[in-house]
């Protein structure tokens, strides 16, 4: 499975990655390393498998609507880089 | 018309804020507004080892919504992440439904020009809310708030089948008074808890093949849908017409102008990646439980305008617009009990208090006269202790001053003249004073009999009662004519 | 003997018989830490202080017969991606290396009522990316028994400052074998629990359908212990079991006859170490010679395991590693142009190389045109390891095999090569995988006179008996008291 440059660049697009030239050609090349490696599993036949999201078979796991006392908005915002009058912050341009 | 020529078609994703008491997630409250971010957990705040665990009531909030719009209840359901990234959104994914949500294939009945028309409900799902993004004016920054965030949602997503922007209007009108009627959601449009995305495209009339659609977000006024749909149609009629191809995209539009604005950026086409949320365990409807929120269900708007009908005695039309909002019913039947009166609160209802609520700009929710009062009014009316004029006075003297309308018209010295004795007096009175329009009258101008009965209302003060003028009135003159 | 040497249950021992206190365990730990530390790097954060406080506070209760807990008084230590109240909680990674969590995770809290003393946050790979805990940002931590060589990861500060007796236990969490590869190449007991048994609920995930959190020991009755003291339903983590969480303890029975045991030849084919193997050879050997029934058998499947592993885990990896994105908590680039610039510099700045490779894997694998052939499949193909590990439950009750193909190896061995230190994971990520227990305890030393570890796979909610099989080896053998030079 060739994987091309472009699914690489893509891939960090939508992780809010940015890698230098250098980066993205290693990157290209042990990813495809890998995904070769990943390939494997299509040696199976799973055409008759269901897919397991959860081992457990655990469904129905619920709480009741009852309405609990909120943190203290400064623990909320007690890790921020910044904040502003309450809210979090982030300024345009730095 | 260029306009004629093409058909629009017209669908709609809308999102309703459940009136659950804490949110989707977490146990934080979801009231609406207070100070930013003090409704707020390190669960609806993304910070890292935190876990999820569903609201049961947000799955019986959804399965209330799809049986009270026909939907079928999905026996296996379960929660997706949607995966991107925007400040409001703390944890850079939304958990949503994406192939399993728990209500598909529902429809709603319409009535608009005497036709029915039934628009389908592909299918309603169970979301949590995002934060607020607000941009600071004097940093040009951005601030965030999360109050909003976790406040569970149910998306409604209808089937392509409305073809107007009326048709769209009512389709959301009877949703709204659903939901309302369900108690699933305060649907203030005004406070963001129902909002609507607008799905618009057009076609040559007779084309089986829809066309390119454009999305618009977020519209949270139904004159602002209404403009949208009529705006956005015509633009692309007009790019049609012109040779130009639709382009499938996500718009903004801005009420205040007029126009739509397209929100392609250089950022990539939305790639979710949707998978299973791994945090969340499926969620399984049996029979039993949908049968227990089947019970739970109240009387749903079609079924009490039947009772109106049957039990008040209501004209069809009467039902039909009592009964289109869940809080102008109940107002309604609270009127009612207190004054026995159904056609008269009806009428005073869809009348005066009606032209009120249009003219102040007021939400069926925000009616600014208490049922009590008015039923007070109204059985002042009945027994013909206030005329119908007086009432009005009166009835705008309570919008201004909150007061008792008994103590109104005693405060005031409104009662109504009734004392027949007092009326002939008055009406001699009159007589006497103009009697030219007297002699005109009885020489046939007919005309003159409404001026004098005019003197004698503004003799009286305004406090008898017209029809009781008239007649005795009538019968003074009648007396004079006997007599010469 | 130094009191930082013994075991919890030794020491609980000595403090119910008032020959200790808590304080002066503490006191000998802190003391060893001060010796040891410099050279290992088990720590990323240690609470001298605030551990003789609560030392004292905790001496009174046991006093006054308030500390009912086998584990109260016992100096303990916290992997540094669980979550701790108003303490540093990094995941050894920039991103989180100043932050402080306002909230303590539900196994924190449970050890903090079991009246045990954190000493502090323990030294990992990178958001638990890794089997070396050489991409932590903070600096390497060595093996006692080596200094040039690995400690293994995740949990590699975990089962260093056991195995150097800078702690008397420690807490690690295991993904894809993050407990048990660790523990194997220090010589330690590790255990990884049935998945859902252990609350989630204050965990840094990583990859949520597959991480617990586990125990790192000097002896299998004090894993045992420390199940009892972290297991248990919790209602803030969605994926935990209602289940009879019964006492662990009841396992700590030095008998092994009629047990079955089963030894999938593939795992001692080919990619094993030779000494290895041999480590193994001779403890199945032993559990004969004390009437176990073992036998060899096929586990087919297990080859398909680590891709499988590999796309689910990067998967939820590149979703769960998202929330990072500077504007909440945590590491915000100080330039940028823009929102994106801030995003990518932020998460590009913030992050190691590991961590960035498996999230550009996890988005890939989950990307449009993508996600039927990796992360579908995959799923799928857990439902057949799930199906495979059943069918072989059905005619054993354990399933044994080494923990890790080799012992500890060279820092800076695997650095070239990531996929080679994926191989690693052989043994144990089918486990995660199918969310079975596993225990691994020290079972032989290679001519290097390097800790080789024998892993113990159970049925789902079978810790006891795993734990029963670890404890009749242990009582048998001697490997799990030679100690680490370090």
């Amino acid at each position: 499975m060739k994987i091309k440059i472009d699914n690489i660049k893509n891939s960090a697009l939508l992780a809010r990655l940015i890698f230098s030239d250098e980066e993205i050609v290693k990157l290209t090349t042990e990813m495809e390393n890998i995904l070769l490696f990943f390939d494997k599993i299509n040696e199976l036949d799973t055409s008759n498998v269901e897919p397991t999201a959860h081992v457990m078979n655990l469904t129905n796991v619920f709480r009741e609507d009852v309405q609990k006392e909120s943190f203290d908005r400064n623990q909320i915002l007690s890790n921020a880089s910044s904040h502003q009058g309450g809210c979090f912050s982030i300024a345009k341009v730095l | 018309m260029i306009e004629m020529k093409y058909e629009i078609v017209i669908g709609l994703e809308v999102h309703a804020e459940l009136s659950t008491k804490s949110k989707i997630y977490c146990s934080c409250t979801t009231e609406f507004g207070g100070e930013p971010n003090t409704h707020c957990c390190p669960i609806c705040t993304g910070m890292p080892g935190t876990l999820p665990v569903l609201n049961k009531n947000v799955v019986e909030y959804a399965i209330k919504a799809g049986l009270a719009t026909n939907c079928q209840i999905s026996g296996f359901s379960k929660q997706d992440r949607k995966n991107y990234f925007y400040p409001d959104l703390p944890k850079a994914y939304q958990i949503s439904q994406y192939d399993l949500p728990v209500c598909k294939n529902g429809y709603i009945d319409i009535e608009f020009d005497d036709q029915h028309k039934r628009i389908g409900l592909t299918r309603i799902h169970i979301e949590e809310d995002a934060g607020k993004l607000f941009h600071d004016e004097m940093d040009a920054g951005s601030l965030i708030d999360y109050n909003r965030c976790g406040v569970p949602l149910i998306e409604i997503v209808s089937e392509p089948d409305m073809r107007s922007s009326m048709e769209a209007k009512i389709f959301l009108e009877k949703l709204k008074a659903i939901l309302e009627y369900i108690d699933v959601s305060d649907c203030k449009m005004q406070e963001g808890s129902l909002r609507a995305d607008v799905n618009v495209s057009v076609r040559p009339f007779g084309q089986r093949k829809f066309g390119t659609r454009t999305e618009m977000k977020n519209l949270n006024s139904f004159k602002a849908i209404i403009r949208a749909i009529e705006g956005e149609s015509r633009r692309q009629i007009e790019l049609i017409e012109s040779g130009t191809k639709i382009i499938q995209e996500t718009r903004r539009w801005d009420d205040n102008k007029g126009v739509s604005y397209s929100m392609r950026s250089k950022e990539e086409a939305h790639d979710y990646r949707y998978f299973p949320e791994p945090d969340l365990v499926p969620i399984v409807i049996d029979e039993g439980w949908i049968e227990e929120v089947r019970n739970l269900l109240p009387e749903l708007p079609h079924e009490r305008k039947k009772r109106y009908t049957i039990e008040f005695l209501l004209p069809e039309y009467d039902a039909s617009v009592l009964t289109s909002s869940k809080h102008l019913a109940d107002y309604f039947e609270q009127v009612t009990a207190i004054c026995c009166n159904p056609k008269l609160a009806s009428n005073w209802i869809m009348g005066e208090l009606m032209r009120i609520l249009k003219a102040k700009e007021l939400e069926f929710s925000e009616i600014p006269i208490s049922a009590e009062y008015l039923a007070k009014l109204l059985i002042l009316i009945d027994k013909g202790k206030v005329n119908g004029t007086t009432a009005k006075k009166i009835f705008g003297i309570i919008l201004e001053t909150g007061k008792d309308p008994e103590l109104i018209v005693s405060e005031q010295g409104l009662e109504a003249v009734c004392d027949e004795g007092a009326i002939v007096m008055i009406v001699n009175r009159v007589i006497e004073a103009n009697n030219k329009s007297v002699l005109d009258y009885m020489n046939g101008k007919d005309k003159a009999l409404g001026f004098i009965v005019g003197q004698c209302m503004k003799e009286s003060k305004g406090k008898a009662d017209a029809k009781v003028i008239n007649r005795i009135l009538k019968e003074q003159l009648e007396k004079l004519t006997d007599n010469s | 003997m130094e009191l930082f040497e013994l075991t919890a249950h030794e020491l609980s021992y000595l403090l119910s018989s008032k020959k200790t206190s808590a304080v002066e365990i503490t006191e000998s730990v802190l003391g060893r830490i001060s010796e040891v530390e410099d050279k290992i790097g088990s720590y990323i954060t240690i609470c001298r202080d605030e551990a003789l406080k609560r030392a004292v506070e905790v001496q009174k209760r046991i006093e006054n017969g308030e500390a009912k807990s086998p584990l109260a008084g016992i100096p303990m230590a916290l992997k540094d991606n669980i979550c701790t109240e108003a303490i540093k909680t990094t995941c050894a990674s920039k991103m989180l290396s100043e932050f402080i969590p306002p909230y303590n995770s539900f196994v924190a809290q449970k050890l903090n009522n079991s009246d045990t003393i954190l000493l502090g946050k323990l030294n990992m790979d990178e958001f638990s990316m890794g089997g070396s805990t050489e991409s932590s940002f903070f600096h390497k931590t060595k093996n006692p028994w080596d200094f040039e060589r690995v400690p293994g990861g995740s949990s590699g500060g975990a089962a260093a400052s056991v195995a150097a007796h800078e702690t008397i236990f420690a807490l690690g969490s295991d993904t894809g074998g993050s407990i048990r590869q660790p523990a194997s190449f220090c010589g330690v007991v590790g255990m990884k629990p049935t998945y859902g048994t252990v609350s989630r609920y204050g965990l840094v995930a990583f990859a949520s359908s597959l991480d617990q959190i586990g125990p790192l020991a000097k002896d299998v009755t004090d894993c045992a212990l420390i199940m009892n003291a972290i297991m248990g339903h919790d209602d803030m983590d969605s994926t935990s079991l209602r289940a009879f969480y019964d006492d662990c303890t009841k396992g700590l029975i030095n008998d092994v006859k009629g047990l079955r045991i089963g030894i999938p030849k593939e795992y001692l084919s080919d990619g094993i170490n030779d000494e290895v193997r041999r480590a193994i050879l001779d403890a199945i050997d032993v559990f004969k010679s004390l009437g176990a029934e073992c036998e060899e058998f096929s586990l087919p499947l297990n080859e398909y395991a680590i891709p499988a592993y590999y796309i689910i885990s990067s998967a939820e990896a590149s979703s769960n590693l998202a929330r990072y994105d500077g504007i909440k908590y945590g590491y915000r680039a100080p330039k940028y142009t823009d929102l994106l610039d801030m995003y990518n510099k932020t998460r590009s700045e913030g992050f190691g190389t590991e961590v960035k490779r498996r999230i550009m894997l996890g988005t890939y694998a989950l990307s449009s045109g993508y996600y039927e052939e990796y992360y579908m499949k995959a799923l799928k193909v857990r439902t057949l390891i799930i199906n495979d590990f059943q069918k072989a439950f059905e005619k054993y009750d354990i399933i044994l095999g080494p923990t890790a193909p080799t012992t500890a190896f060279m820092f800076g061995e695997k650095e070239n090569n990531p996929l080679d230190m994926y191989l690693g994971d052989v043994y144990t990520v089918a486990v995660n995988v199918a969310g079975l227990p596993a225990l691994t305890v020290p079972c032989g030393f290679d001519s290097k006179n390097l800790p080789i570890g024998m892993q113990l796979i159970g049925k789902a909610l079978d810790e006891k008996l795993l734990l029963r099989a670890g404890y009749t080896f242990e009582q048998n053998t001697v490997f799990h008291k030679r100690k680490a030079k370090g």
